[in-house]
């Protein structure tokens, strides 16, 4: 009974927890971009403009939630929730510190790989379910996307899982008590970032949405909190992604004097950051470069570090 | 791939700039003397109207947003009866000022005429009157020109000389 009420409570402080940081990543986002542009972005309301977020919120509840009268309804009402769903349930196996966890699940990597890519068919959905061109070439382009990035992003993992020889990612984590993954496994680390981004459809691999070609993309028709859904999964994608890069190649919560959780959402707003600066200095490729590079020079890349890591593996035992 | 890297750093090292806004209510643009903004109607170094309703800045204006009706006072002095400018149309082009044979019409560096309600754009006479001579000080159109309405008599202006009498002999 205790143990239930115990992962209770830890299952809604980090839903609650994770969706107010996604909320401000809004905020956040806007004023770094502002900063690399030399602007200020929004300053205005409350201290540091940080009410913009709840002005934001507020508009978007009061938005009228217009369903087209050409769209398949059933299908385009599901699609915004399989995105923030598939993300939540990824966050499942995170471990934030050694005892703020959901799930320390055996198989944790191969979960959050399942359910990451779970996100894709949101777009897909939404896009096929709008009846509208712009946002099926946006659908396509995400399906095409997903193909491109999935394979090598699973097999940049597994040089990890060689080193740690587990899937758990709390084993994982300790065995970079020495050395961060990084610095044994930096191939992987880059690789695993490029399909984090990609997974996660930010700049500069936001070709579903690719708002300057295809309208809003895949989301064209949505408004109101449908469209806000697909907001929130977006951001909660960004602090996914970057968990999982700290998790996997920089120490997770490991580090001195700070207590664990601090170290952990130190290194993940680094990365969350990272993706911003991305954004604010990447153009986007076009889909079909996306696969040349995903299947011609990546996935080989991939498989060559894989290769290599097994080699030395063998050698040392 | 180099490319990219580069761009990411320069990017970043943008941080570190100055920004370029300017946080308008508080910080104030600056606007240079010949800045086109809210039309004015000056006055003659004596306080006279310089506007004699000769139509030419509403003949000019692109967007018809200016109108007038001329009228004489007992001297002969021509000035407008009423003078209406629509502000919700006009485009600041600086084509009335251009006209204008008296420098009445003038734009000055002013743009914050933010209204509530659109009525309250139109401007008339008294909201155009101002008490100044604006870019041309010392001007006075009747002082220079050839007719006496009430500023000089005849031929007592600046570069005038008094009127002959055509039918003497004595030169």
């Amino acid at each position: 009974m205790n143990e239930i009420l115990k992962y209770t409570l830890m299952i809604v402080i980090i839903l609650f927890t994770l969706t107010t940081i996604a909320a401000w990543l809004i905020w956040l986002e806007r004023r770094m971009l502002a900063l690399w542009q030399d602007r200020y972005g929004p300053n205005r309301a409350g201290p540091f403009g940080l009410f913009i977020v709840v002005a934001d919120t507020i508009k978007l509840f009061f938005k009228e939630d217009w369903i087209p009268p050409f769209a398949e309804k059933a299908v385009f009402v599901f699609a915004p929730a399989i995105v923030a769903a598939a993300v939540l349930l990824s966050f499942v196996v995170v471990p934030f510190a050694p005892d703020i966890l959901v799930a320390d699940l055996d198989i944790g990597l191969l979960f959050f790989l399942a359910m990451s890519s779970l996100g894709v068919y949101s777009i897909v959905l939404g896009g096929w379910a709008s009846n509208n061109k712009y946002s099926l070439l946006g659908a396509l382009r995400g399906a095409s996307q997903m193909i491109s990035y999935e394979v090598f992003m699973g097999l940049s993992l597994m040089g990890v899982v060689m080193l740690s020889g587990s899937f758990r990612l709390t084993d994982i984590v300790m065995a970079q008590k020495d050395f961060w993954f990084v610095v044994t496994q930096p191939v992987a680390f880059v690789l695993f970032l490029t399909a984090g981004i990609a997974e996660t459809h930010r700049l500069p691999f936001d070709i579903p949405e690719a708002e300057s070609e295809l309208v809003a993309g895949f989301h064209s028709e949505y408004s109101g909190m449908k469209f806000g859904m697909f907001f929130i999964g977006e951001y909660l994608g960004i602090i996914l992604i970057s968990a999982m890069v700290v998790t996997i190649f920089f120490g997770g919560w490991l580090g001195p004097v700070l207590p664990p959780v601090v170290w952990f959402t130190l290194k993940t707003f680094v990365f969350i950051i990272f993706f911003i600066l991305l954004r604010a200095s990447l153009p986007r490729p076009r889909y079909d470069q996306l696969m040349e590079y995903g299947w011609k020079i990546i996935l080989p890349i991939a498989l060559l570090n894989l290769l290599i890591t097994g080699g030395f593996t063998l050698l040392k035992n | 791939m180099i490319s990219l890297l580069r761009s990411i750093g320069l990017i970043f090292l943008h941080m570190f700039r100055k920004r370029e806004t300017i946080q308008y209510p508080e910080e104030k643009v600056v606007l240079h003397p010949r800045w086109r903004g809210r039309i004015v109607l000056t006055r003659d170094p004596d306080g006279g109207e310089r506007c004699v309703g000769c139509y030419l800045c509403a003949a000019a204006c692109p967007v018809d947003c200016i109108s007038l009706q001329a009228t004489e006072d007992e001297n002969g002095r021509r000035y407008p009866a009423f003078f209406r400018i629509n502000f919700s149309r006009c485009i600041f082009c600086g084509y009335c000022e251009e006209a204008c044979p008296t420098y009445a019409i003038q734009l000055t560096p002013d743009f914050e005429m933010g209204e509530y309600n659109r009525q309250n754009l139109v401007y008339e006479k008294e909201d155009l009157l101002i008490d100044s001579q604006g870019k041309y000080p010392g001007y006075n159109y009747y002082k220079v020109a050839g007719l006496a309405a009430g500023v000089k008599g005849k031929g007592e202006g600046a570069n005038e000389e008094p009127p002959v009498d055509i039918r003497s002999l004595i030169p």
